[in-house]
């Protein structure tokens, strides 16, 4: 038996001969993020060229598809972080209208100060994330069954409780009863408005030349909804990649079963990332709410879809265990830039739904081929 | 000779009215290889369970350095420094060596108060331990997926010695290999074996327990047919006593001597 078996004795050449012919190309491919960064690349590209006159890159365009893409980046990350855990939330369009209701009628309907509306709803929504969680632990049932319920069972809640004490389906005057209130400028305020204004005066951005507004920059401020985007991505991809915690939760959604031998609290993590989906859901929400000034039983419809094509567009495999939040992040980018552009360039709007398809279907395909590479199946 | 590490004396183990073990005497040295042999349905699994923690025996007593240890679960076993690497390995393809080899024992260190993932000292760790297996990695962030199945033994093996297994049961580790990765993780015991520790070398393959083993104990319908060290017994020998005896020998007619 050689006790040397490393690469200087070549009569007894080192067990991974084979696989060290790995390309640089095939190595770049199995970079979670590598699909997304090239697909941002060439939107970017395509609307610069076909779109560009539409003004989709002045600020007043670049705002406009900034948040849309916030929007879509926000409930990403939670879906990311879920799904690398091994599970789905399909209750996230629910719980995004659920919220939405939840903080319009403690505030306006009982007239509870925003501030505590707001707390007692992420309150309910992580209450609600954790039983999501708890359910597919304790039953061993997939969790796109159980999430599958709560979809309809907070949507009826949301729109039974809308007719029950309104008789509306929407509930209006929220922005009214948030003026003053410290909590809700989180969520609905703009940040470096001074800037913008001065930039504003300067010249280097437009301001409007009539009507009330006269003289005020086009773009006021950073929304916090970008804000909150923006921190959620840097969040999940520290806690993903730079914390013991991170670890749990490849392990967990690669093989729990594995995880657990090792010691990993495997149900602590899941049910933790069914929260922390719910509580992403629920910034989304507020932010919205926040914006409009109003709740509607039918918010969000869709949207864990939407999450969930972003996550995958993003590098994710569907089985858990793989993943960027980076990704994410960029997969919704696309996903908003090319939803706003198509408006820009003037093109039907249903043609987005093809698009929709065809990159989801792409994006899946290609995570396949990704993971056979990785675990060596043929 | 030095003192046992760990010692099991007269061990039976009952499922309800089954008798899976009964007798079964076992000991492991510091830094030799103690192969345990059978056919299928001997007890081995069952017997190395008890010694994980997994199994309580009926009967018997098991002592760890010269003291009555009386395990609960896998858990105890673990801290007391017996460690299994069963077959399925407890590895995760999609994740990297330095994933794997830390999942559940992050090394963690302290950046602005907060503590995070060590990676750079567990990337460290890696290499050296794998390095000192005889394994040279690419690159500690490859994919457990990308290795080959001696490779991923040794990743396995290479994280219990790393935390402080002083006696470590290998299930049939040799079981699914080729013929050049079997001789790779044969490779690997004997290193383990010269750093101290106390190897159980589970196997049904007489050839791959010769290889390696010092001493070599047989079960057979959960008894033990006895100890023998290596220079004492012939692979012959075993493979009869594996076998019980004479249903080999017709066998072997049959077969023309081949087995």
């Amino acid at each position: 038996m050689k006790n040397d078996m490393t690469s200087t004795t070549p009569e007894q050449p080192s067990q991974d001969e084979r696989v060290k012919e790995m390309s640089g190309f095939r190595k770049a491919l199995i970079r979670p993020e590598l699909g997304s960064i090239c697909g941002t690349v060439v939107v970017f590209f395509f609307f610069f060229l076909t779109a560009r006159d539409a003004g989709m890159f002045s600020p007043q365009g670049v705002m406009n598809w900034s948040i849309v893409s916030s929007q879509f980046i926000i409930i990403a990350v939670g879906a990311c972080l879920l799904m690398i855990a091994g599970e789905f939330d399909l209750s996230v369009g629910s719980m995004i209208g659920f919220a939405g209701m939840s903080i319009a009628l403690l505030s306006v309907t009982l007239g509870w100060p925003v501030w505590l509306a707001i707390i007692t709803t992420f309150i309910l929504c992580l209450a609600v994330g954790a039983l999501n969680g708890w359910l597919v632990i304790k039953t061993g049932l997939p969790s796109f069954i159980v999430t599958l319920a709560f979809l309809f069972i907070l949507r009826g809640l949301t729109i039974f409780a809308a007719i029950a004490s309104t008789s509306k389906t929407i509930i209006g005057g929220v922005r009214d009863v948030a003026e003053g209130d410290w909590l809700a400028p989180i969520f609905g305020g703009k940040i470096f408005t001074g800037f913008f204004q001065w930039m504003g005066d300067q010249g280097i951005i437009e301001t409007f030349e009539r009507g009330t507004r006269k003289g005020q920059a086009v773009v006021e401020g950073i929304p916090m909804l970008i804000v909150w985007a923006i921190i959620l991505v840097i969040f999940g991809h520290w806690l993903l990649t730079k914390t013991k915690f991170g670890n749990w939760i490849f392990a967990s959604g690669g093989d729990a079963q594995a995880a657990r031998y090792v010691g990993v609290p495997v149900n602590r993590v899941k049910i933790l990332m069914f929260m922390f989906t719910a509580f992403c859901a629920c910034v989304f929400a507020t932010a919205q709410v926040m914006e409009f000034g109003s709740a509607g039983a039918d918010r969000g419809v869709l949207k864990e879809f939407e999450a969930i094509i972003s996550v995958v567009i993003g590098g994710a495999l569907l089985t858990g265990g793989y993943g960027s939040v980076i990704g994410a992040a960029l997969g919704a980018i696309i996903f908003g830039v090319v939803q706003q552009g198509l408006f820009f360039a003037g093109v039907e709007s249903s043609l987005f739904r093809v698009f929709l398809g065809v990159i989801l279907l792409l994006a899946v395909i290609l995570n396949t081929y990704i993971r056979r590479m990785i675990t060596g199946e043929k | 000779m030095s003192e046992p590490i760990i010692q099991m004396k007269n061990i039976g183990k009952n499922f309800g009215a089954v008798i899976a073990l009964s007798e079964v005497s076992f000991d492991v040295l510091p830094g030799e290889c103690h192969c345990l042999l059978g056919d299928n349905g001997a007890g081995k699994s069952t017997f190395i369970k008890t010694m994980s923690g997994v199994h309580k025996p009926s009967t018997g007593e098991i002592f760890f350095e010269g003291k009555s240890l009386n395990l609960t679960s896998p858990r105890d076993a673990i801290v007391m420094g017996i460690a299994t690497v069963y077959q399925d390995l407890a590895m995760i393809p999609l994740m990297s060596v330095t994933r794997n080899f830390f999942m559940g024992n992050e090394p963690t260190k302290k950046v602005l108060g907060i503590s995070v993932f060590d990676h750079q000292h567990a990337n460290q760790v890696t290499m050296e331990e794998m390095k000192k297996l005889g394994i040279n990695l690419r690159s500690p962030n490859q994919a457990v997926g990308t290795l080959s199945g001696g490779e991923r033994q040794t990743v396995a093996i290479a994280r219990a010695v790393h935390f402080g297994a002083k006696v470590l049961i290998l299930d049939e580790p040799t079981s699914a290999l080729g013929v050049r990765q079997t001789s790779n993780v044969l490779a690997t015991i004997d290193k383990v074996r010269k750093m101290g520790v106390g190897v159980v070398f589970i196997t049904h393959n007489v050839r791959h327990a010769i290889a390696v083993g010092d001493r070599f104990t047989v079960l057979n319908r959960g008894r033990t047919l006895g100890t023998a060290n290596r220079d004492e017994i012939t692979p012959t020998v075993l493979q009869n006593m594996m076998a019980g005896g004479e249903e080999l020998a017709t066998l072997e007619g049959s077969l023309g001597g081949t087995v």
